[in-house]
């Protein structure tokens, strides 16, 4: 698992990697992170132009804080060497590996990208990793995919290949998605990493997308893959703390700190213990209010 | 870098420039088409050319139909374009880049 300073990975956008308008407008919409994609969007006698577009941007455009993600085409296709020598060099934050079935193909990928690395100059272990679960025996694996690499930051489920792979499709309820949600969430909880949902393309489907959304942030997962920057502002609605969450989670940090200066590990607020688990869900909770923008850097509330 | 064939990269979507590149014997032309030629031009011919100079092209016939292409984009279109000319894409000169 790569440091995971719990940072926050609720939309993660999807932009084609050979669209110009769309690669130097990534940056104005606000994801958490931005994923440039070299696989599926980009036509195969295009591949080289995408890789090299997706490069010069990513040396000259300012996507300020997002952590900027590149999909590579598979391991099975003559683009990869390519691909992952370029992001390296680039500099890119996180590969993302398309069609993981096996934590051997994750070790590849560690491998791979540990000598573009070395070749490239670039700091060992600088640059992360993901994998995208797309099958049923990528499912079946996930534990092992998401534990496979100390580079590893996050595992993400993408449910179109993986319904085809199934013999169903979508539907609006996502009960055919149910095993492989848990699975991909249970995985990454266990290896210390974070979640995906897969993406929601019916775009004139509001509701349905709010129902989503709600539903995967009942589950625990970090965030949602995007396919359009007007899903962001709907998916950060999800995850904003309320009034009370925040006001509460504010009472424990200041709690505990209070109960540190005294040398007291464990404190109990209005007549209830407060442990590990407590304070982390409240910093998870101010980090989050921090992103909505409701409460400033001392964490105070900011009234609407 | 040596031109072996005419290759073309690039779109003419909008923020996207589309270049074509042919075997030339002196030197470095380029035609370019742009709505913005007036004020970018000199901008735009500098980019396409400083790439060629580092990918070694001596010899080269750009055409470039520009539609409003940030450096960026112009630079990738043009490594894009030579790599293919020169039949170098699935090697390309990680040094230069």
């Amino acid at each position: 698992m790569a440091e995971n300073e719990e940072r926050l990975r609720r939309t993660m956008m999807f932009v084609p990697g050979n669209n110009p308008a769309m690669v130097k407008d990534a940056g104005i919409y606000g994801a958490d992170s931005i994923m440039f994609d070299l696989e599926d969007s980009v036509s195969l006698p295009e591949k080289d132009a995408a890789r090299v577009l997706v490069y010069e941007a990513l040396q000259t455009q300012d996507y300020g804080n997002a952590e900027m993600v590149v999909r590579v085409n598979g391991q099975d296709t003559p683009f990869y060497d390519n691909d992952v020598k370029a992001m390296v060099k680039a500099g890119i934050d996180v590969i993302r590996l398309p069609k993981a079935e096996s934590p051997e193909m994750v070790e590849k990928l560690d491998q791979d990208i540990a000598a573009a690395e070395k070749q490239f100059g670039r700091e060992a272990g600088s640059t992360h990793l993901m994998a995208a679960i797309e099958s049923a025996k990528g499912v079946l694996r996930a534990a092992d995919i998401a534990a496979a690499s100390d580079r590893m930051i996050g595992i993400a489920l993408s449910a179109e290949d993986y319904t085809t792979d199934m013999k169903t499709h979508r539907y609006p309820d996502g009960k055919e998605l149910e095993f492989a949600r848990n699975m991909v969430l249970h995985a990454a909880r266990a290896a210390g990493v974070a979640a995906f949902d897969t993406v929601f393309t019916n775009m004139d489907d509001t509701e349905g997308f709010y129902r989503e959304t709600e539903y995967i942030h009942q589950l625990g997962f970090d965030g949602k893959s995007l396919v359009n920057p007007r899903q962001i502002p709907m998916v950060n609605k999800v995850y904003e703390p309320k009034a009370a969450e925040i006001k509460n989670a504010k009472n424990v940090i200041n709690a505990i700190q209070e109960a540190k200066l005294k040398g007291s590990g464990v404190i109990s607020m209005n007549g209830q213990m407060v442990d590990r688990p407590v304070v982390l869900r409240a910093q998870r909770v101010m980090s989050l209010a921090k992103a909505s923008n409701l409460v400033d850097e001392e964490g105070n509330y900011l009234e609407k | 870098m040596e031109i072996k064939k005419t290759a073309i990269a690039g779109t003419l979507e909008s923020s996207d420039i589309q270049l074509t590149i042919s075997k030339a014997d002196n030197g470095i032309s380029i035609d370019l088409q742009s709505d913005v030629k007036k004020v970018f031009g000199d901008q735009i011919e500098s980019v396409i050319k400083d790439t060629l100079a580092k990918l070694d092209v001596k010899d080269a016939k750009v055409k470039a139909v520009d539609k409003g292409a940030l450096d960026c984009v112009i630079k990738a279109r043009t490594i894009a374009a030579i790599q293919r000319a020169a039949e170098t894409t699935d090697t390309p000169e990680w040094e230069v880049l």
